[in-house]
């Protein structure tokens, strides 16, 4: 089983600061990281690498500095690794991102396609579907569980509000994953020290199959008109008091509002 | 493409198991705001077997047509089958705008469509406007919190039609419903191909629901990190059965399986606006904030002073959540009594 | 000269920290307050390749680096020294003198199952009378033909109810002093030798110090480890390695404090304002952080003599020496910096203050390091 598993090197929004008087993301010392459901991804390729033998090829789009993401990829378990970098793809929203890597994965050997539920920086959840959709591939998002049967078609737990639905798909397809679901490895020490040995290729456009006018910039129909920072209210009064005085001003609170 | 061919405010009216989502209402009321200031119509797709019979609600509550497909294929949600006949819909239609919840359904459908009729698509939007561009014309503007909701983005989609986006639930705001309120219903029959159903059902399986869906409950009593365990939820849900109200969770209960990943409040959870949110024993990332900020009430109980949360709460308390939460269930149940 | 973090140093960094920050650090104020040895850490760091990491590959072990293994006993130790101390023993008291002077059969017995984490390895050369005076051995290995019997018994081993593998000093000829003491690899469940009572500590309390007893002890001729009469001299090489191992511990818990009061004192207002902004605090802090980078240059220099091949005795010496004492003065003062809170069990600074202390008495106490580096100065 030949899988791709898409991944994203993402800042980690966690500890993202804004600039409060300019209103603008501080970037600096803020770790880049795998996106944490690509990572929950990767997981679960390793799994069925784990258990069925698989070759799992991570592919990611973005500048060089995505190298070292593909080297933690890599020291987890992961048999090869491309990197999509070209000035052609600046600027692509999540149409021309899926169709870049839809030009990759054409040009690629696989049997089914894992990328991340969503990116932490971005939160749209689009790529994945969008990638399907350009590969004519079906798609289960929101996949908290996966296996082969016996019949070598997958069995797949979609998660969703209500609950489960357990899925089954012949042939080819693409799962976004929830990191939830997949607790992901740490890297080994020896997958550490081998991580350079390897190869990550960095490809450029013209390695792949797509029509240059859809790429980047051009080939994205959304664009950002403009970004703000998030109003912040002004925060209301903390006591430091005893649990029964603590009792009273809750309860006064609660009448005032009309709640109780 | 001739964007003046496209006219209209279409809404994903979403239903599972017969059951019309509130959030496609909400949407409704978003669309109706839209329309209204470009002079269009709104639309509602309402898919599904056996559902034609909820489409007089979807125009109650603002729509002017709705467009039924009932289709034994559409029973279920499954990807294919549903993009196949919206995206027949919208071919046939030419919607200026197609609107649908940011659910599990929502954020399936919306990109497969997205990437098929190769057209722009906002994902989570909390905000949507329509503004004069630079040459007076109406241009539709689509806000969303981006980084984690460090940073809000407007969108805009000037070239490509449909604009399309997903919108979270519990954000906008549904219309007054109008009983009687009148409307067109059309049926659509999408000729399906078959021979792209290749995700089968096998079966579904229903998450315990002892709670209801925390994004309509109008009083939320939260618990995080502090709660440390089941027993501690107990106590919240204690107090919540006396506000007549639900318990919610932070993402780090659930991440540790205390809580299920329905109750979760947050970036990665659910949007909630309730009336009252108590906050106990919750830090305050971002992540959980962006989540919860836009309630009416915040009360926040924590032992950390220093805790973000106080920041967004219009009253904090510093103290120990398991000593003030039994006292002020008992005290409260005795104001109730009086 | 080149003092960055070679591409692997970088990923591997960012593996500890991660393993460190999520795995060992919610287990610490438990591992401290029931005195409990974090098994669960150990098996996680075994099936990961930290319990072996700068064991060659042909031994099973990650083929890593001093620097390396040095480098994941700090980021452990940032979090929980008693962590910190369980790989440093095990590495540098246990792996190390079998890697360094066992027969290829030994090496091949022990190693794959200590770099697995398998096996858990631990050292004694400590008596009740044989403290810093470490030649009055009193623990004897009898040769019995095709036997060796030991009696005697080590107090204060780190890990030992939970290791399976000991390095064991004893005598093997009173009359030649040192050079009479001889070094045996000791299996547990070996015929007479048990485990004693457990101490009850200050600091690191999750340890497993333990005492060990040797009763007529029978330990097969193949297990002396180097050549007889040389155990003296292999359990000081073995410290001098051990010495950059727990120096990399105090320079762990001199970063996690200076990280918690880093963060405390910009949280922290007092007088209108966070104590972060005072000008004492700013004066008081930057010297610290000053100390804590000058204990890692030292320590990192050691570990990277010790990967060259180089002499590095007197290097571990002085980075244990400094990075002992600044661990102590930092975590000092981050309780200092924390008030009252820093007093209480509700902030971790006061554990870190119990556990520097340790830094500055074990593998050889503050006045022993003294003591080699003064011995290289004057000899």
């Amino acid at each position: 089983m030949n899988i791709i598993v898409c991944v994203k090197q993402v800042p980690d929004t966690t500890v993202v600061k804004i600039d409060p008087v300019k209103g603008t993301l501080i970037r600096e010392g803020v770790p880049s990281i795998m996106n944490p459901d690509d990572k929950g991804g990767l997981e679960l390729a390793l799994r069925l690498k784990d258990q069925f033998g698989a070759n799992v090829t991570v592919i990611s789009m973005g500048p060089p500095q995505a190298d070292v993401m593909l080297r933690e990829a890599l020291a987890m378990g992961a048999d090869r690794a491309i990197l999509l970098s070209d000035r052609k793809f600046a600027g692509a929203d999540t149409l021309a991102t899926s169709y870049a890597l839809s030009g990759l994965c054409r040009v690629l050997d696989y049997d089914l396609i894992i990328a991340g539920r969503q990116a932490i920086d971005g939160d749209t959840a689009q790529v994945g579907p969008e990638l399907a959709e350009h590969l004519d591939l079906p798609q289960i998002t929101y996949v908290a569980d996966a296996k082969v049967l016996d019949n070598g078609h997958l069995q797949v737990d979609k998660e969703n509000e209500d609950g489960i639905q357990v899925l089954e798909v012949e042939g080819k397809c693409l799962l976004t994953v929830l990191a939830s679901a997949f607790d992901a490895r740490y890297m080994s020490v020896s997958g550490i020290m081998e991580a350079y040995d390897k190869e990550v290729e960095v490809w450029s456009a013209d390695k792949i199959d797509v029509e240059e006018g859809k790429l980047g910039l051009a080939g994205s129909p959304t664009k950002v008109f403009k970004s703000f920072p998030k109003a912040m209210k002004a925060p209301g009064e903390v006591h430091e008091v005893t649990p029964e005085e603590a009792v009273e001003l809750i309860v006064n609170q609660l009448k005032v509002k009309h709640i109780i | 493409m001739d964007k003046k061919d496209y006219k209209n405010v279409f809404v994903f009216a979403e239903q599972r198991e017969g059951v019309i989502q509130p959030v496609a209402l909400e949407l409704l009321g978003k669309a109706r705001d839209l329309a209204d200031a470009l002079g269009e119509k709104v639309v509602a797709m309402l898919l599904g077997e056996g559902i034609k019979d909820q489409a007089q609600m979807l125009i109650e509550f603002g729509a002017d047509e709705v467009i039924v497909v009932d289709a034994p294929e559409l029973k279920d949600f499954l990807s294919e089958q549903y993009s196949q006949a919206v995206g027949q819909i919208i071919l046939d239609r030419k919607p200026s705008i197609v609107l649908y919840g940011a659910t599990t359904i929502g954020r399936d459908l919306a990109p497969r469509i997205a990437s098929r009729l190769k057209t722009g698509l906002t994902a989570d939007c909390t905000k949507l406007d329509i503004e004069p561009d630079k040459d007076g014309e109406p241009e539709f503007r689509m806000t969303r919190p981006a980084f984690g909701g460090n940073l809000m983005a407007t969108i805009i989609c000037p070239n490509n039609r449909p604009q399309m986006s997903t919108v979270r639930p519990g954000v906008m705001q549904k219309m007054q419903r109008q009983a009687g309120r009148e409307g067109i219903v059309t049926e659509f029959a999408p000729k399906f191909d078959a021979s792209k159903f290749k995700v089968k059902l096998v079966k579904t399986i229903k998450a315990d629901k002892t709670v209801a869906d925390i994004s309509e409950a109008k009083i939320l009593v939260s618990g995080g990190r502090g709660v440390h365990d089941k027993e501690g939820f107990d106590k919240l849900q204690a107090l919540a059965d006396v506000l007549g109200g639900q318990v919610a969770s932070s993402r780090a209960m659930v991440d540790n399986g205390v809580m299920p990943h329905e109750c979760q409040v947050g970036q990665t959870g659910k949007t909630v606006r309730p009336n009252l949110y108590m906050a106990c024993g919750i830090s305050g990332a971002i992540q959980h904030l962006a989540g919860m900020e836009e309630s009416d009430f915040i009360i926040a109980i924590n032992k950390d002073k220093f805790a973000p949360i106080f920041s967004v709460a219009d009253l904090g308390i510093v103290g120990d959540l398991h000593k003030i939460v039994p006292m002020l269930t008992e005290r409260i149940k005795k104001e109730l009594e009086k | 000269m080149d003092f960055s973090y070679s591409k692997t140093e970088q990923l591997f960094l960012q593996m500890v920290r991660s393993f460190a920050e999520n795995e060992v650090k919610p287990l610490a104020a438990e591992v401290d307050e029931q005195e409990r040895f974090p098994i669960e850490t150990v098996q996680k760091m075994g099936k990961l390749g930290m319990m072996g990491i700068p064991v060659p590959k042909q031994y099973g072990g990650a083929g890593g680096t001093v620097q390396m293994y040095i480098m994941a006993v700090e980021e452990l130790s940032r979090v929980c020294a008693t962590t910190g101390v369980v790989l440093s023993a095990h590495t540098s008291l246990c792996i190390a003198p079998i890697l360094e002077n066992g027969t290829e059969e030994q090496k091949m017995k022990y190693l794959p199952k200590l770099a697995s984490g398998e096996w858990i390895g631990a050292f004694g050369l400590t008596e009740p009378n044989a403290g810093t005076d470490a030649a009055m051995q009193q623990t004897t290995a009898v040769d019995a033909g095709d036997h060796w019997v030991l009696n005697g018994s080590k107090i204060f081993i780190t890990n030992a109810s939970y290791a399976n593998v000991f390095i064991v000093m004893a005598m093997t000829d009173k009359s030649l002093g040192t050079k009479g003491i001889s070094a045996f690899i000791v299996e547990k469940g070996m015929p007479g030798f048990s485990i004693g009572k457990k101490e009850l500590k200050m600091g690191i309390r999750g340890s497993a110090t333990c005492e060990l007893i040797f009763e007529n002890c029978i330990v097969p001729k193949e297990n002396l480890l180097g050549p007889l009469g040389k155990g003296f001299s292999i359990a000081m090489k073995t410290l001098d390695g051990g010495r950059i191992g727990i120096a990399s511990q105090a320079l762990g818990i001199a970063q996690g404090a200076m990280d918690e009061t880093v963060k405390y004192t910009k949280e922290r207002k007092q007088f209108g304002r966070a104590i972060a902004k005072f000008q004492n605090t700013q004066f008081q802090m930057a010297d610290l952080k000053t100390k804590v980078e000058a204990a890692r240059l030292l320590v990192r220099s050691a570990a990277w003599k010790k990967d060259m091949g180089l002499p590095y005795s007197a290097d571990a010496a002085m980075a244990k020496l400094f990075a002992a004492e600044t661990a102590m003065e930092v975590t000092t003062k981050a309780v200092q910096f924390h008030g009252g809170y820093g007093y209480t069990r509700e902030y971790p600074v006061e554990r870190m203050m119990r556990d520097a202390k340790i830094t500055e008495i074990y593998e050889g106490t503050s006045e022993v390091q003294r003591m080699v580096i003064a011995g290289h100065l004057f000899k």
